[in-house]
């Protein structure tokens, strides 16, 4: 079947089989594999993308579902060259460690801090709790969406009360 | 490699166009709507249908309106809006309750409520939310649309009353008159955040001077027929609001279900949960109708 | 550790690898694509134990997009139809005779697509002869049991190994002298390390000229060239290994998987690229099991809780193949260092490992080689000493833990710890939970109907394998390489024979060779993963990076500091002992200001400058590092939990965290190796577990059924730090990626047990799932290593 969407501003037209998984489209159909494949069953998050303005898991998603609608990957979360916020906190709070689950990671944070610009850390760790991280513990994407929230153009992150992410006992 | 076998693709346009492409390919054919229990299960290839009728086009489909004294909640109503939706939350706490709990919020975005009752996974939650507030189904078919109670809408684990060439299209819940003083809830104990239930149970209670007007209690995972507790629901009405009365309802509720072993726990303990959770909920219904009898609130 | 070092380049700096993966720029194994590259994919076994009748793949093969099919036969036709394990049994790569396990390979499709090559899989017949399956490993060495192994001469029963350590004797002796003896049988139940990145490989067998390239997923790339070498026949030089970015490994990517082989066959039949990569169900069914270790431990100790003995019976289930990666010589790993952090003067333990008609694999998860196993059960162990005596369990431990004085320690099986503070860490970790706040707390709620725990865990590691003497694999020493070039314009590039999963190597490396070079770790770039480019070493596992790869870095810097020192005496025209390396230079003694950093002395030595006889010119140095011993990191944790006694549901509230794991380069990347292991120690005390039924089927083959922690049930960890270094690594490091693997689930479950003591409650089987914990509390907990029933 013929299938036209636009991924990260652009306009692509293909013939695809209708079963083709939009995991698999993304980055074996326009390579671009930003987007990870972890789990068949929608529970690692590995493949989050954007559908239109929600995350959604592309490996539980066929391509065909996604004719004349926009996807948004990880390359398109830098604008004009300049790093998404949420990209500068994973690296400043060491948000990630084989970098797998990262993108899907920050797709979804992008999506929460559109939403919800101040969130605390109990919401940002309901956000991505359908997301496997098996490196980090989560504590530091944690903190790396908390800190993107306080870089986040003029939305200061200094009414955040979350209180149970912070790990400042000062001892270590 | 868990990849789909081949099948068509058939984009709807609008609901007869689902309807009578349904009734063109027949039994063969399969609606996707999220897809998040078909395409799965398409990759296990333990569905292989020939062909695909996408609704998702359908955006008529996906609404949550209060008509009257009802709520109706379209069947392409994504899980994400219907726990956003104040209006839902207003009348059917049971209803954001269940929504927080249902697989992750990624999933939620995409995947849909009707999507969700036509999949009939005998541990699904909104088949007991549903059931508990003894809604009605509205299916479409090629001879126009039928109404069916929520408890009657499950045949049986994965199948519904659903034919091949119909399309459910609307959930309707009866909104109660403000004067009679309502709660709803609902409880669910999973071995991990975004896991199915071990056993849940959701509760809407009604009271009339702290007396049970009417009462609905659903459950899933535990082999309750229709994902109901009957035999709990008539033990109550009719009888004060009170912790004897809810613990006993809870044991009837477990003397009823049938719970069978599985690795989310064995049937005994399943057994035990269907009278705590019951219990439990209905404590938690009762708390927000106003409160438990001969107990502040 | 050196005092006189540079200095400054150690510290929480950022990552340099993670510039690429926040842009979706890291390249793993399936992001390669090449030209002309197929698609492989495997047909697998549905039963658990079956005699192959026939293997018919004709319509497959007659399928237009499929390129080749291979079978057992085909394979047996080049002599690969099996292949060693790392553990000196074979294993077979495509079943010939019957398949041992759900999810054993059959045959191997290769396809111009992933999908093709799926559905080519559903057009190969095979005949299978079922055959009763061998499932309890408890009944493994029964009479009649069936015969897994039955392809191996002279193996008459399902018994592949027993191995002890200690002394019987004297610890039979202990325990007749003890006031107090306290036993237990407890499962560590079979796991899975469940990288997020499951296996996979790119195998491009050039026909023109004889080069055989392998992008694979592998955390020991040059200890499996030598075993690509010696399977395939490859000439060892002719062969590539390039192991890419790495989604996670935590032990699983360490051994040679039959997917491989079948994709390297798959590249010579058809002169193509062949990828294959594993689904998540493959991966969690055929590859890389760990732990399932049925124990029965035994302490004993004076009335005011002096340990004096420990025992252990285990029976260790291996699977339907010897495939456990470790030090050959260990068969149990190092489950003999179970006396823990404790100066217990008598120990012995015996292991029974049997074959049975599950997975094979036996890698080491994060433990370093079954210490994980050892540290759940003296800490089980202590802790129903404790409550037995009616002692805090954390004045127990107090009592017991080695003292800084007794270091270095050779425990009573053998291993002789390099350095400890114990004590200290316990405190630390106390004074940050509020221990004695917490214990008012629990009683203040157990009161009033609540149940709250309090879990302590201390685990001392044996990590850096390993000395020449004791430990190989395969014949081959646990040593590793560094390559270290120093470019004219005083830039760095660092070769190095580890591979990271995750640990970031690129930036603790390039700290280490900046630090000793007086040179910041932005003008190092460390090079790994690639066979062709970095020297040969054993590879990543057993938190062996940092003591062994880390150290023979050290080593390669302070040679290229060595030769500079040359270098720069002939630019000072001074005598080399007249220099000293201070703040990062070399400098005159007494007239500091007279000074060369490295970036001069380099660009000096590659010029026509004129060198004393004797020194070579240039800077560059390599070196190979043999441990002279493990490293001993050790730590103290806490975990504090709220069980729900109605439903069995158990959250955990607090987890504090001691670690000391000697200097720490980088202490923020330390500090998320000891969140990772949190969240493992969690899911494996609360839901991680593979389990079989009755015939053999793997009930925990998705992610649906095989549960990892999610956000929700990890906490945010309170961390703290003691440092004491190791006396014998050149900077004093020891590993840390394993410790709170090790040390965290012994926490969790204390706790719970902790919380259920009210109940009569002494021990509970890992994982507490709400219904484990519910039926722990009725008395009839539930066997965790098969189907509820």
């Amino acid at each position: 079947m013929k299938l036209t969407l636009t991924v990260n501003g652009t306009e692509y037209a293909r013939t695809i089989e209708p079963r083709l998984l939009l995991i698999h489209f993304l980055r074996d159909e326009l390579g671009l594999t930003g987007s990870h494949w972890g789990c068949d069953t929608s529970n690692c998050g590995a493949c989050v993308v954007w559908l239109d303005e929600t995350p959604v898991k592309s490996c539980t998603v066929l391509a065909a579902m996604t004719d004349g609608r926009r996807v948004t990957t990880v390359e398109g979360l830098a604008r004009n060259g300049v790093l998404d916020p949420v990209q500068e906190g994973f690296s400043a709070c060491h948000g990630l460690q084989c970098g797998f689950c990262t993108p899907g990671m920050m797709m979804t944070a992008r999506w929460l801090l559109d939403r919800n610009p101040n969130p605390t850390a109990a919401e940002v760790r309901e956000a991505i709790s359908g997301q496997i991280c098996r490196c980090t513990g989560y504590e530091n994407i944690v903190r790396s969406v908390l800190w993107a929230a306080g870089n986040d153009g003029n939305d200061g992150n200094e009414g955040n009360d979350g209180n149970d992410g912070s790990d400042d006992d000062g001892r270590d | 490699m868990q990849v789909p076998a081949q099948v068509e693709y058939e984009k709807a346009t609008s609901v007869q166009h689902a309807l009578a492409l349904l009734a063109r390919y027949g039994p063969e054919a399969k609606v996707l709507a999220g897809g998040h229990s078909l395409i799965p299960m398409m990759k296990l290839r333990l569905a292989q249908p020939e062909v695909l009728v996408d609704i998702n086009g359908l955006t008529d489909l996906c609404f949550i309106d209060r008509v009257a004294d009802e709520l109706r909640i379209g069947t392409l109503t994504r899980h994400a809006q219907l726990l956003e939706s104040e209006l839902a939350g207003e009348h059917f706490a049971i209803l954001h309750d269940a929504e927080r709990v249902i697989a992750d919020p990624i999933v939620r975005n995409w995947g849909t409520v009707g999507g969700s009752l036509c999949q009939a996974d005998p541990s699904e939650d909104l088949s007991a939310a549903f059931a508990a507030m003894k809604g009605t189904m509205v299916i479409e078919g090629p001879g126009g649309s039928r109404e069916v109670s929520a408890r009657a809408f499950h045949t049986g684990p994965y199948e519904t009353v659903v034919g091949p060439s119909e399309l459910l299209t609307e959930i309707r819940l009866p909104i109660r008159p403000g004067h009679q003083r309502g709660g709803s809830a609902y409880l669910k104990v999973a071995r991990r955040a975004g896991d199915w239930p071990v056993g849940a149970a959701g509760a809407a209670v009604w009271l009339t001077d702290g007396i049970v007007a009417d009462v609905g209690i659903g459950l899933t995972a535990v082999g309750a027929r229709h994902f109901v507790a009957a035999e709990a629901e008539e033990f109550l009405l009719g009888r004060p609001a009170d912790e004897e009365n809810l613990a006993r309802a809870g044991e009837i509720a477990a003397e009823h279900c049938r719970p069978v072993t599985d690795q989310r726990g064995p049937a005994d303990y399943k057994r035990h949960l269907v009278r705590e959770l019951t219990a439990r909920v209905l404590r938690a219904a009762l708390s927000r109708a106003g409160g438990l009898a001969g107990r502040p609130s | 550790m050196d005092a006189t070092s540079g200095g400054g380049a150690y510290g929480p700096i950022p990552r340099k690898e993670d510039a690429r993966f926040i842009r979706g720029q890291g390249t793993f194994v399936d992001d390669i694509c090449l030209p002309g590259m197929l698609y492989g994919a495997v047909l697998r076994s549905p039963l658990a134990h079956a005699r192959i009748v026939s293997v018919d793949a004709a319509a497959a093969a007659a399928h237009p997009k499929v390129m080749a099919v291979l079978t057992g036969e085909d394979l047996a036709e080049r002599a690969l139809a099996w292949m060693p394990t790392l553990s000196g049994d074979v294993q077979a790569v495509l079943a010939t005779d019957k398949v041992r396990f759900q999810g054993q390979e059959v045959a191997f499709v290769v396809a111009t697509d992933r999908y093709a090559a799926r559905d080519a899989l559903e057009l190969i017949a095979v005949d299978y002869e079922p055959l009763p399956p061998l499932i309890d490993a408890r009944t493994a060495l029964d009479p009649g049991a069936p015969l897994v192994r039955d392809d191996l001469p002279g193996q008459n029963g399902n018994k592949v190994f027993d191995w002890a350590a200690g002394d019987r004797e004297a610890t039979d002796a202990a325990f007749s002298a003890a006031d107090v003896v306290v036993s237990c049988d407890m499962v560590y139940p079979r796991s899975h390390p469940a990288p997020l990145e499951t296996c996979g490989i790119v195998a491009d067998m050039n026909p023109v000229s004889g080069k055989l390239t392998l992008w694979v997923t592998s955390q020991a790339p040059h200890a499996h060239r030598t075993l690509y070498a010696m399977v395939t026949g490859v000439p060892e030089h002719k062969i590539r290994i390039v192991s890419p970015d790495l989604g996670g490994g935590f032990g699983a990517k360490v051994p040679l998987y039959p997917g491989y082989l079948c994709a390297i066959v798959g590249s010579m039949v058809t002169g193509r690229p062949v990828k294959w990569m594993e689904d998540r169900s493959e991966n969690l069914m055929s590859t890389a099991f760990a732990r399932d270790y049925h124990m029965h431990g035994e302490i004993a100790a004076t009335a005011d809780g002096k340990i004096l003995g420990l025992r252990a019976r285990v029976l260790a289930d291996h699977g339907a193949f010897n495939a456990t990666a470790q030090p050959t010589r260990f068969p149990a790993g190092f489950f003999h260092i179970f006396t823990g952090s404790y100066d217990v003067p008598a120990a012995f333990c015996e292991v029974t490992g049997v074959f049975t008609n599950k997975a094979p694999g036996g890698v080491a998860y994060s433990c370093s080689f079954r210490v994980t196993e050892a540290v759940y059960l003296v800490e089980r162990l202590t802790d129903m000493l404790a409550r037995q005596l009616a002692i805090d369990p954390a004045e127990l431990r107090m009592r017991n833990l080695l003292k800084p004085e007794q270091f270095p320690y050779t425990c009573a099986t053998g291993w002789q710890y390099d350095s400890g503070d114990y004590p200290r860490a316990l405190r630390l970790a106390l004074d940050i939970a509020g221990y004695a706040e917490l214990r008012r707390e629990q009683a203040q709620r157990r009161a009033r109907g609540e149940y709250m725990g309090i879990g302590l865990s201390f685990f001392t590691e044996g990590v850096g394998a390993g000395p020449r003497s004791q430990m190989d694999i395969l014949g081959l020493a646990m040593a590793d390489g560094a390559d270290l070039r120093v470019h004219p314009t005083g830039k760095a590039v660092l070769g190095i024979s580890v591979q990271t999963q995750g640990q970031g190597h690129e930036t603790t490396f390039a700290q280490i060779v900046a630090h000793e070079l007086g040179l910041s770790p932005d003008d190092v770039e460390v090079v790994h993963g690639d066979t062709d480019r970095t020297p040969f070493g054993l590879g990543t596992y057993g938190s062996r990076s940092t003591p062994v790869s880390g150290a023979a870095a050290v080593v390669a810097a302070r040679k290229v500091r060595e030769r500079a020192r040359l270098v720069a005496a002939a630019m000072l025209e001074v005598a080399a002992d007249d220099l000293e390396w201070l703040d990062g230079k070399w400098r005159v003694r007494g007239d500091p200001d007279q000074a060369r950093g490295i970036a001069e002395i380099a660009m000096a030595a590659h010029s026509t400058l004129d060198l004393p006889d004797g020194v070579e010119a240039h800077l560059d140095a390599s070196a190979v590092y043999t441990p002279p011993n493990l490293t001993y990191p050790f730590g103290a944790y806490i975990c504090v939990t709220d069980v729900d006694p109605g439903t069995g549901e158990v959250k955990v509230r607090r987890f504090i965290a001691v670690d000391d794991c000697g200097v720490r380069i980088n202490p923020m990347i330390v500090e998320g190796q000891v969140h990772r292991g949190i969240a493992d120690g969690i899911g494996i005390a609360l839901m991680q577990a593979i389990v079989f039924d009755e015939s053999g089927n793997c009930l925990g083959g998705s992610f649906m059924d095989y549960l990892l922690p999610t956000s929700m049930e990890c906490p945010s960890p309170e961390l703290g730090a003691t440092v004491t270094p190791s006396p014998h690594h050149p900077i004093g490091a020891k590993g840390i990626g394993e410790s709170a693997t090790v040390g965290s689930p012994a926490a969790v479950v204390n706790s719970v047990v902790d919380a259920l003591a009210p109940f009569g409650v002494v021990h509970a089987d890992m994982p507490l799932t709400p219904a484990a914990v519910w039926r722990a509390i009725q008395g009839r907990p539930i066997r965790p290593d098969l189907a509820l029933s």
